[in-house]
């Protein structure tokens, strides 16, 4: 059986891969990739919120652990692998801020979530309430992401990863929302990324390209 | 067990179905204007009840009724009928001029039931998770429609629609999140921590901290949704590229919905920080939507963008009014989302009749619209003139109430008030005024426009300005009392 001590630290350590993977995110150039460091993020996410269900017995745990298995592990990556196949898009991603400084403002950002998350982590009875500062961090990360790159795939995958690290902060506050929450918040997301994926045809079929720079018609005079 | 909500959110629902297999048939537009009736209708039978029973709760808690939504839920069940009919006609004249194809109609009228199922989810709903998830699931129907002549302009409305409101309101669920934990102090983890009426009866004993962060990411998310200044970047790009109808019930219930979810939770920050924070914040960004917007409608040409920038400076207004806090300035709140939402959708269906007789949107081409139509002509004069405030209609009485609320109680904010609304009042007079009059642009349509709803609403604004029905006051004073 596991100390609680070891168990916070085994819950530290997935944390901080959660925070490692959202910052390599950021760092990423090519969009297979970016893909993939986001399956690896939901897989991360799925097994810490397997393990948090183990150690305390909340059975929910496991059908929230289920549903990001089965959405952002396979089903999701599933959708993005074959979409920009089928758009026939590896590019490398583009970003409207060079890398060292998009970094560098993730840093702060995250000395900024520590923070902000201090005062409620204190209140939070959780055993992983220590974790609160990182899931904030990875949500503004990914933030950071969708408003620094400009095609339209990143842009969406850094609103998928914005949603598990949401899902991750729900799981360390309050060890997860109840069950109908957590299905109609998959549900949204799953029915979003399906419109999104037809709007990239329509997108593409529009401006024969996927860089959203071309979406900036609609400005104010 | 209730039967009233399970039709008031079932039909729209069942609609929705029914025009996804139904939809590119003839008469698609007969069965969406049906299945509005039968909403409203519902709606009506919920507000007997409610008049003769009080609030009541349903499905083991997870939806309910009080004052302050079922009024609410009233004015979208019939904006949202008044717009299903204007739709019928206007729509016909839009695939005639090859803007859309059957396929699109299809789609457009199974959005428009689902996108009015998830607004009166939102208003229903007693589980704040759920709310959260019916307003996500608003953007994604509107989304589609914002989108629906996927012409290059209305994708990247959409887009930005999406990518806008999908962050915003991922700081919302951040917020529910937090709102769930300071309950899960007071009243054990589990659904019941999430449920209003619950967290309304414990509010003053919610952990202050957790709520006050929690309020601002909520103000951020559902804020991004009413257009408050600064994230309001949307709102005036979805509102000109998508189809007409589709911008009235926008400007008319979707901001309103939003605002809705936000006094809920105000309502709960208040029972734990005491009054002033939230009536702060809320007062900032109301003033501040008011006064940029104001400014913004100067510089507009494109007409549906120029009422979009009006529908911002109105939602600041209302969201200003319930920053003030007291019963009378909620009153007023009230008074004016009902007012606002009636007249700016009035506005919308003559706006779309004078843009397909004209041929556009810019308001330079639009010209003389007397001539050809005195109906559309007149019902955008005077839909003009109700909303910039000008007695007899009800924007002038909600108006007066707020700012001689604002005058006694936040003397500061009334000169801001008073120069953005004489500011708007001679951008947007000045800007309609050659449009209605004057040498003519417009032609006949083939389709004779539905204006029955322009002047129904108008109508029920002029009435609301003289008088307003005393159960519908008991109405309003009782939600005040909710909110205050």
């Amino acid at each position: 059986m596991l100390t609680p001590a070891l168990s916070g630290q085994i819950i530290n350590l997935f944390a901080a891969i959660m925070l490692l993977l959202a910052f390599a995110m950021l760092a990423q150039r090519r969009v297979l990739s970016l893909i993939n460091l986001f399956a690896m993020q939901g897989l991360v996410l799925t097994l810490s919120t397997g393990f948090v269900a183990h150690t305390t017995g909340q059975t929910h745990l496991w059908f929230s652990a289920g549903i990001t298995l089965a959405l952002k592990v396979l089903l999701l990556p599933w959708i993005l692998h074959r979409l920009i196949r089928q758009l026939n898009v590896q590019w490398d991603v583009e970003g409207l801020i060079n890398i060292p400084t998009t970094m560098l403002i993730g840093i702060v950002l995250v000395i900024l979530s520590f923070n902000v998350a201090l005062p409620i982590s204190q209140v939070a009875g959780t055993i992983t309430k220590g974790t609160l500062g990182i899931a904030l961090a990875s949500v503004l990360l990914a933030f950071l992401m969708m408003i620094t790159r400009s095609k339209a795939v990143p842009q969406v995958v850094g609103f998928l990863a914005m949603e598990n690290g949401l899902f991750f902060a729900a799981t360390a506050a309050t060890y997860g929302m109840p069950m109908v929450v957590e299905l109609g918040i998959a549900l949204d997301v799953l029915v979003g990324v399906v419109i999104l994926g037809v709007f990239f045809f329509q997108i593409r079929e529009r401006f024969d390209s996927l860089d959203i720079r071309h979406l900036e018609k609609l400005k104010e005079e | 067990m209730s039967p009233e909500i399970l039709a008031v959110l079932g039909m729209p629902l069942v609609g929705g179905a029914v025009l996804a297999l139904f939809g590119h048939r003839k008469r698609a537009a007969e069965i969406n204007i049906a299945f509005s009736s039968a909403t409203f209708l519902a709606a009506a039978a919920l507000v007997v009840r409610v008049i003769d029973r009080g609030p009541f709760s349903a499905f083991e808690n997870q939806l309910f009724v009080d004052a302050l939504n079922v009024f609410l839920v009233a004015l979208t069940a019939f904006v949202a009928l008044t717009t299903s009919i204007f739709s019928r006609p206007y729509m016909r004249i839009e695939q005639e001029h090859g803007k859309l194809t059957v396929a699109r109609l299809r789609l457009y009228h199974s959005m428009y039931q689902l996108f009015s199922f998830t607004m009166l989810l939102v208003l229903l709903s007693n589980n704040l998770g759920v709310t959260w998830v019916a307003t996500e699931a608003a953007t994604l129907t509107t989304v589609l429609l914002v989108s629906l002549y996927r012409t290059p302009a209305s994708l990247e409305a959409a887009w930005k629609y999406f990518i806008l409101c999908g962050v915003g309101i991922a700081q919302a669920l951040f917020g529910t999140i937090l709102v769930y934990l300071a309950a899960g102090k007071v009243l054990g983890s589990g659904m019941d921590a999430l449920l209003w009426t619950e967290l309304a009866q414990v509010r003053g004993s919610l952990e202050p901290t957790v709520m006050s962060i929690a309020f601002v990411f909520l103000l951020v998310g559902y804020g991004t949704k009413v257009g408050l200044v600064p994230l309001h970047n949307w709102l005036p790009d979805a509102h000109a590229e998508g189809p007409t109808p589709v911008s009235a019930v926008l400007s008319g219930l979707l901001l309103n919905v939003a605002l809705y979810a936000l006094i809920r939770f105000k309502v709960l920050a208040d029972g734990a920080l005491g009054a002033e924070f939230a009536s702060r914040l809320l007062m900032g960004f109301g003033i501040l939507s008011v006064a940029v917007a104001a400014f913004f409608l100067s510089r507009q040409r494109d007409i549906k963008r120029m009422f979009a920038y009006s529908s911002i400076e109105h939602m600041g207004l209302i969201t200003f009014a319930f920053g003030l806090g007291s019963p009378i300035a909620a009153f007023a709140g009230l008074l004016h989302m009902t007012v606002h939402s009636l007249t700016k959708s009035a506005i919308f269906f003559a706006v779309g009749h004078a843009a397909q007789k004209t041929g556009t949107q810019m308001m330079e081409d639009i010209r003389g619209l007397v001539k050809v139509s005195p109906t559309v002509g007149w019902g955008l004069m005077l839909g003009t003139v109700a909303i910039l405030g000008m007695p007899p209609f009800g924007v002038f009485a909600s108006e007066f109430l707020i700012l001689t609320t604002a005058m006694r109680e936040q003397p500061w904010a009334t000169p801001i008030l008073l120069v953005s609304l004489g500011v708007a009042f001679a951008a947007v007079l000045g800007k309609v005024q050659p449009m209605v009059f004057g040498d003519t642009t417009a032609r006949r349509l083939p389709h004779p426009p539905a204006l029955i709803p322009v002047f129904v609403h108008l109508g029920l604004t002029l009435m609301l300005g003289l008088y307003i029905p005393p159960y519908l006051a008991n109405w309003y004073r009782e939600a005040a009392r909710l909110i205050g």
